[in-house]
């Protein structure tokens, strides 16, 4: 869809995923390295376990779909030919701290003087203005400051984090979203503008119903471990219920929603001969999370928990499709890759990684178009593996490429 | 058809929305805060499962007054349509039309049994953009399993990388996380398929399953699997790369700040902000490698100094010397965070049943069309009859027979 677009990808792992959506719908993504790569390729796990910039595992995840090339920016020459590719391009999207760019005179207002509809988003941990604007980061750190953290954990524990890093895919999305805003507005009035993305805003922006609660009744909702808080007045949600081989979620949850589920999980447990007379004479359409007692709740969560742990998450699963139950087995990587619905709607892709003589399974797409394929077509660059094709279309010659490469330029 | 009191981006655009839960609103949200008029269709006879979950205003269960519902719904219009009846899957119909886009994340089938499926639509407007974001999909194995955030978190395998090594996988304490990434993914897509109808003149329809795009947050470790038959570890809060990298109890209740190290450089500076100047040789602690080694010692020695100060004073100290650092921050904190203040997160408006009620605003800023409060979160149905009549110019004889019949429910 975005086919005769082009973006500038300066982003290190705070910002991956924007160009990664913008390629996906089709834009042209140039990643721009520093001469030598990027510092985000150190990041593990590694393709064969061996640390490798040109095998990082994190940088194949959210660069694929992009080209790449190497650019010092920080040299005079570098930032001219940077200011070429403005000129060819329609998104800038950087990660560096706050004012790094103004100061090598490639910020918003000096790129819009080269290209008056450019549209640049910048991603930095806190925002580029306000009291933390220069706080450092980490994700726990991010992530503890943007509320999720503090409500995830044991209710008798320290809060406990995603290890899998998140708030720079809240705010690489964001910017994603953003550049698009920005981007509609200019196809009706030809002006460009800036982005400023804050991975803390982008973590916080969803709190469940944490910030009303807090508001209303000046409660603060609390990590409650495989339990959920602050849906009924003091009876805790189970979440996380032991199965026969590892987890299942499910919600014991009220209205007509929880109603339908939950009827249909007591004629399954029925027919599996966990059901107690008081699960069969309940009146589901009536049951209200909000003024449920801890008696009725133990009621109803001893035989359930009784009946997944006879189960596998396969069998759950399993049955729970038929019959519409809202079930959802903890999956594996494995059960992922081989999850029945998944590959019907053909959700993996092999994609060719030539020097590593192999290829690896990738997710394909976000998005299933009736139109325009969204998928992921090939492997994220190598260190400059563009440089003779990107340069030599914005006019550089094979010998200036030479003396630029020769003196570190790219 | 718009709403004329709307400026922004997306001043002149109209959807017309079948939203539910969470997913729904937040992907509107961002057409609506640029000056969208999104018309969100919703029943008294069915509310959205938000408008019945608590806090309430005041305690007292009740649609109008719920603040989870109300915290994520400003700037949208509702419609109250009892799609039950013919006359009013007729105006659904009509509105579609009318529509520049049909957003919808009900479980599959919904909506087609009305007549407003992809095909259906396209018969009377060709280039429709319709977009449908349910939890798997709308075809595929699991189309008709009815989802939940929380439970599609699971799925999604997320919990694999939250807890305690040996101990049970624990959720993502948010709940419904996943319903705040599809959306995301959904607008950015969305935006694009208008930019395509512009230039080509063909509609499209755009199908997202909650699912999918949850595992586009964990593509690394899907990698790590299809590469080296490697599934992830419950690890705690510490990180391969850093040491010290944890959470840490600071005075007060429950109160603690989080301090991540992956430098020397950054150790050194955390030494001698503790007074502690010699750890920074110590044999145990002066490498990664070794803080690694001696992890469990390096985060007792810690915390035991973290405990002494509260975590707001970590978090300055341990910046000023440039060492990340933070408060662990409650809903309390994140709702008085100076920072998020300062960018404008939060929108308070007076809200017709709840008062002054604090709104959630956008994620992001942009610099020369900035997003904003236009109205409250509507009362359920609140703007049916400004729909009608005005937008759809609906005759009043004919309005009010409409509502007669239940229509309108």
């Amino acid at each position: 869809m975005l086919n005769h677009c082009r973006a500038l990808d300066l982003t290190n792992d705070k910002g991956f995923l924007c160009g990664k959506v913008l390629a996906d719908l089709g834009a042209d993504v140039i990643k721009i390295e520093r001469p030598g790569g990027d510092s985000s390729r150190k990041i593990g796990g590694f393709w064969g376990d061996v640390p490798d910039p040109e095998k990082s595992l994190y940088w194949f995840a959210y660069n694929s779909n992009k080209r790449g090339i190497t650019l010092n920016i920080e040299s005079a020459e570098g930032r001219e030919i940077f200011k070429k590719l403005v000129k060819t391009a329609d998104f800038v999207i950087e990660s560096f701290p706050p004012d790094y760019m103004d100061k090598l005179g490639l910020g918003y207002s000096s790129l819009s003087e080269i290209n008056r509809g450019i549209i640049m988003a910048s991603i930095t941990p806190f925002g580029r203005e306000g009291p933390y604007r220069d706080y450092k980061d980490s994700d726990i750190v991010v992530m503890g400051m943007s509320g999720t953290l503090y409500q995830t954990g044991e209710s008798d524990g320290p809060p406990v984090y995603i290890s899998m890093p998140q708030a720079c895919l809240h705010a690489g999305a964001d910017a994603a979203v953003g550049v698009m805003i920005a981007y509609h507005y200019r196809e009706m009035t030809g002006e460009g503008q800036h982005v400023d993305v804050s991975m803390q805003q982008s973590a916080a922006w969803f709190q469940a119903n944490a910030i009303p609660t807090w508001e209303l009744n000046r409660k603060n909702l609390k990590r409650a471990g495989a339990f959920r808080a602050g849906m009924s007045k003091d009876v805790g949600q189970r979440q996380v219920w032991p199965c026969r081989d590892g987890y299942v979620f499910f919600n014991v949850i009220g209205g007509r929603t929880g109603a339908k589920s939950l009827s249909a999980l007591v004629e399954w447990m029925e027919a599996d001969g966990g059901a107690t007379d008081f699960l069969r004479n309940m009146e589901w359409d009536n049951f209200d999370m909000f003024t449920v007692t801890r008696e009725e709740m133990g009621r109803i969560s001893g035989p359930v928990g009784e009946f997944f742990l006879r189960h596998t998450r396969k069998e759950l699963l399993a049955g729970a499709v038929p019959r519409g139950v809202s079930i959802g087995p903890l999956s594996s990587m494995q059960d992922l890759l081989t999850d029945e619905c998944l590959n019907a709607r053909n959700f993996w892709v092999e994609i060719e990684h030539p020097e590593l003589g192999t290829s690896i399974t990738y997710p394909r797409d976000f998005v299933k178009s009736s139109e325009v394929d969204c998928s992921t077509r090939f492997r994220a660059p190598l260190i400059g593996e563009h440089n003779a094709e990107v340069y030599n279309e914005i006019g550089l010659s094979k010998r200036e490429l030479i003396t630029l490469e020769q003196s570190g330029i790219i | 058809m718009e709403m004329n009191n709307r400026e922004g981006v997306f001043s002149g655009l109209t959807i017309l929305a079948f939203c539910w839960a969470v997913v729904g609103p937040l992907t509107m949200k961002f057409f609506a805060d640029h000056g969208a008029t999104v018309i969100r269709v919703e029943t008294s006879k069915r509310p959205c499962t938000m408008r019945s979950s608590a806090p309430y205003k005041d305690n007292v269960p009740n649609y109008n007054k719920g603040g989870y519902f109300n915290y994520y719904n400003a700037n949208i219009l509702s419609l109250s349509l009892n799609m039950q009846l013919p006359e009013a899957r007729e105006i659904a119909r009509r509105l579609a039309v009318e529509c520049d886009v049909f957003m919808e994340n009900y479980t599959p089938g919904v909506i087609d049994k009305w007549g407003l499926g992809y095909e259906e639509l396209k018969k009377v407007r060709p280039d429709v953009i319709m977009l449908r974001q349910s939890g798997y999909g709308s075809w595929g194995t699991y189309a008709n399993l009815p989802a939940f955030g929380m439970v599609l978190v699971s799925i999604a395998g997320l919990p694999n990388f939250i807890g305690w090594p040996g101990k049970e996988p624990l959720p993502v304490g948010v709940s419904a996380y996943t319903d705040c990434i599809s959306p995301r993914f959904a607008t950015a897509t969305l935006i694009a398929a208008l930019d395509y109808r512009r230039k080509t003149g063909k509609g499209q329809l755009l199908d997202l399953s909650q699912f999918e795009t949850a595992i586009h947050f964990l593509t690394p470790a899907i990698l790590e699997y299809a590469s080296c038959g490697r599934e992830p570890e419950r690890i705690g809060n510490s990180s391969p790369y850093a040491a010290p990298h944890g959470v840490y109890s600071c005075q007060g209740d429950d109160r603690w700040c989080t301090i991540a190290v992956s430098s020397d450089e950054e150790w050194i500076s955390l030494c001698r902000e503790m007074g502690r100047p010699e750890y920074a040789e110590d044999p145990r602690f002066n490498t990664l490698v070794n803080r690694k080694k001696n992890e469990d010692e390096l985060n007792k020695l810690l915390g035991d100094w973290t405990v002494g100060f509260t975590a707001e004073d970590v978090m300055e100290r341990l910046q000023t010397a440039g060492v990340p650092a933070g408060v662990v921050k409650n809903a309390a904190d994140v709702y008085d965070d100076p920072q998020l203040r300062k960018r404008n997160i939060y929108w308070p408006m007076e809200h017709s049943e709840m008062g002054m009620f604090t709104h959630l605003g956008q994620s992001f800023q942009l610099s020369r069309t900035p997003s904003k409060a236009y109205s409250p979160s509507p009362l359920l149905g609140e703007h049916t009859e400004y729909i009608c009549t005005k937008l759809l110019g609906m005759p009043d004889e004919e309005f009010i027979d409409l509502m007669q019949k239940g229509v309108f429910e």
